[in-house]
């Protein structure tokens, strides 16, 4: 696997999530870093959050901090019903852009841009081969707003693509996707007492079941898979089909001229249907999956057991509800967990490649990031505000501190100079050495030259002989001999 | 607006980015597997639909109304993929179901056939729910390439299209121009042979007498014939067929062997020609030997 430092986006959202997580658990991943601008939904063990605006204009400097060599962009809204057409215009089209900004650059550390897309990329028209593959395009251009963000989307990864020869870009597109834990507008469709249809249609729908999508990212983070992929489960179902494994009947509701109006009267009464479902329900989709299992991947399911599973979660949902109590994400308690020198178990013995020392490090390029990031929010919440507030004196503090550690730092270059032309092999770097903790001399060392963090090293020895400090002087030397 | 189609023109200059090209023979071993339990397949066709529609029509159609002459049945290979080229006709054609009516009951291997129809029944309420149930799929060159080389079955086309069944009674059983040679390019691509099949007795059987066009456009179908039956007896008098004698002719198969040759387009059309001349000749012989329209 060449991937060993990747970058999730959308980590707060469904796939994003449910990514990191599984990323997570091998062991040649060095770190795993998720941005987005919420919290993560998800329990995360040693993926690292950070908070930035909807935009990702801040990411360029997150991912060259983080040496970044793999993107996997998850956070393309597909589904209209989500959230408003300028919003998702927004993240999908702008966000995209912002997202390939950070990763351009000749010494960009990034090796791999994984793009997960729909297959709304295709539209639903009457003139529609019944298969659609990756090198058709749409017949006609996109009529609906969603359609027309990822048409544009991936034209910004073709010409990043097409500019970077160097960088493997894979773009999957993934079919309508049902599943027991991801919400969809199908799977809202799919769950009312009747399934809804247009008179006289009976469209083809093939789905993906939501543990294939994670099986399909992951797939490409594993592998060298460059250029465009249609993922969707084996076999094509009519809708018709779809009700009857479901167990449900179908109910032609919706007239086949004057659909939208119809479709607007259904939404008062609280069933939405995107306009871009709404296409579908006329006259379907399929896709030619072939390509991506030539490319080594293995479907877990079909359409068919996709949606009997749904079937089945369908049934077993009302009993089951609200058994489990939902995550919440608590800063304080996650940065606890993952930095306090008093955590002695970590959840999974397994998981943490990174030394002790390195994940300080990580932390320490992070927070610096975070905290500027978090400021460019244009959260419009109210409470958010507050916390926001608090961010800003926060960061200010720490900026402060960190100038304060500077003047420190040169005080202590200068008496390093003095020190050894006095040819004092070991002397006491700054006045208060001992007092500061091991935390604040490591957010020293990035500052110091290389001659500086020898010395320092052997005073540390001979003195305090903290093994964390030794250990982060170490790999901070040994990151600078491997860069000269 | 003027930015939309920027983007959208952008994105038609500009190519995928280079998927690895799979060879399309190791493509056809990953065709998704036929999961028994189901009643459709993956192009909407229902076992049960279209055998309730054989029994309750094609087969009373076949056997007693039309009393179905089949000649050179033998022509249609029973196993691969192949092309049947016919001559069409009819307000509601009756020859295509005829056709696959006509493989079941008498060819060695009965087969599927596939019979191609215009996009516009896909968008029509109706049609597009029904029509894939009893094995019809949209003429578009990627499905009949997908039948005819990834699944090996038999397609049937009618390369005249709607200038076939819009023309009237008086031009009977005179070929109309065979479109772009679209499907012998199909057939070339895929490497399958051609077999061409001469219909007598679908222009009796649904005579178109007259189009009336303002009706078309009020209706929104394809087009609004005057027949024996239609309009005066409502839709249903579509299907009113006057039982006239069919015969149906299959005639030797074309083979394309060689790779490539669908890039040549001259000699796509020369093919093209010679398969309509082929079947215009077998029409004329057909309705040379037949004395009675009724009797045959």
């Amino acid at each position: 696997m060449d991937s060993k430092r990747i970058l999730v986006t959308g980590i707060s959202h469904y796939w994003g999530g449910r990514l990191a997580q599984a990323l997570e658990a091998f062991p040649e991943v060095e770190a795993v870093i998720g941005v987005d601008s919420q919290e993560p939904q998800v329990e995360l063990e040693r993926t690292e959050y950070v908070k930035v605006g909807a935009q990702h204009a801040l990411l360029r400097r997150v991912v060259e901090a983080a040496e970044i060599d793999t993107i996997v962009d998850t956070r393309l809204v597909v589904d209209s019903a989500v959230m408003p057409s300028s919003r998702a215009h927004e993240n999908n089209v702008m966000g995209t852009m912002n997202i390939l900004a950070a990763c351009t650059g000749a010494d960009s550390p990034v090796k791999k841009v994984i793009f997960k897309s729909s297959t709304h990329f295709y539209g639903c028209h009457q003139d529609d081969p019944a298969f659609f593959d990756e090198t058709m395009r749409r017949p006609h251009p996109p009529r609906t707003g969603i359609e027309r963000d990822i048409v544009e989307a991936e034209a910004s990864l073709n010409e990043f693509a097409e500019r970077h020869p160097d960088t493997a870009v894979t773009i999957l597109r993934f079919a309508n996707v049902l599943g027991p834990d991801v919400e969809t507008s199908h799977k809202k469709l799919f769950s009312l007492p009747v399934v809804p249809m247009i008179l006289g249609f009976d469209p083809r729908y093939q789905f993906v079941h939501e543990d294939d999508v994670v099986h399909a990212l992951e797939h490409a983070v594993k592998h060298r898979v460059d250029g465009t992929f249609n993922v969707a489960g084996d076999g094509v179902l009519a809708l018709s089909e779809v009700a009857g494994l479901l167990g449900k009947t179908y109910a032609p509701v919706l007239p086949p001229w004057g659909t939208g109006i119809a479709a607007a009267v259904v939404r008062r009464i609280g069933v939405e249907i995107p306009p871009e479902a709404l296409q579908q329900m006329r006259f379907g989709r399929g896709v030619d999956n072939r390509r991506y299992k030539a490319a080594g991947f293995h479907y877990q399911h079909t359409s068919r057991e996709t949606v009997m599973k749904l079937g089945e979660h369908l049934r077993l949902h009302p009993v089951v509800r609200g058994a489990q109590e939902p995550y919440r994400y608590e800063r304080e308690v996650e940065d606890f967990l993952r930095w306090s020198p008093h955590v002695k178990n970590t959840r999974d013995s397994s998981a943490p490649a990174l030394s002790r020392s390195q994940l300080a490090e990580l932390q320490r390029l992070l927070t610096s990031f975070a905290d500027t990031a978090g400021m460019d929010l244009g959260e419009d919440v109210p409470d958010r505000a507050a916390e926001a507030e608090r961010r800003a004196v926060a960061a200010e503090e720490a900026a402060r501190a960190a100038a304060e550690r500077a003047e420190r730092a040169e005080e202590a270059a200068e008496r390093h100079a003095r020190d050894e032309d006095e040819r004092v092999p070991a002397a006491r770097p700054v006045d208060h050495y001992v007092d500061l903790a091991a935390e604040e001399v490591i957010a020293l060392l990035a500052s110091l030259e290389h001659e500086d963090l020898q010395t320092l090293r052997v005073y540390e020895r001979d003195h305090a002989n903290r093994t964390r400090v030794l250990s982060a002087i170490d790999s901070v030397l040994n990151r600078r001999g491997s860069r000269v | 607006m003027a930015d939309r189609q920027r983007t959208t023109l952008s994105i038609r200059e500009r190519d995928a980015p280079t998927t690895a090209l799979v060879p399309a023979e190791e493509l056809k071993t990953h065709l998704p597997g036929v999961e028994p339990e189901r009643e459709l397949n993956d192009w909407g066709r229902s076992e049960r639909i279209e055998g309730l529609f054989d029994r309750a029509v094609a087969d009373f159609f076949y056997r007693y109304w039309f009393r179905a002459e089949v000649e050179g049945i033998e022509n249609v290979p029973a196993s691969g993929g192949a092309l049947l080229v016919s001559n069409h006709a009819g307000a509601l054609p009756p020859d295509a179901a005829m056709i696959s009516k006509a493989i079941r009951e008498e060819h060695a291997h009965p087969r599927p056939v596939n019979i191609t129809i215009e996009h516009f029944f896909k968008g029509y309420p109706g049609f597009s729910a029904l029509l894939p149930k009893i094995g019809c799929v949209p003429a578009h060159p990627a499905n009949v390439h997908r039948l005819l080389y990834d699944e090996e079955q038999l397609v049937l086309v009618f390369p005249e299209g709607r200038k076939a069944t819009e023309k009237l009674y008086k031009d009977r059983y005179r070929l109309r121009r065979f479109g772009r040679g679209g499907f012998v390019e199909a057939a070339m691509r895929a490497q399958t042979p051609i077999v061409p099949i001469c219909v007598v007795g679908a222009e009796e059987a649904a005579p178109v007498f007259a189009q009336v066009g303002i009706m078309q456009r009020l209706t929104g179908l394809l087009y609004f014939p005057i027949t024996p039956t239609f309009p005066h007896f409502g839709l249903l008098g579509m299907a009113g067929f006057l039982p006239a004698k069919f015969k149906l002719r299959f005639l030797e198969p074309i083979h394309f062997e060689e790779e490539g040759m669908h890039e040549d387009k001259a000699l796509v059309q020369t093919v093209a020609h010679e398969i309509r001349a082929r079947i215009q000749e077998g029409l004329w012989d057909m309705l040379a030997k037949r004395k009675s329209v009724w009797f045959g």
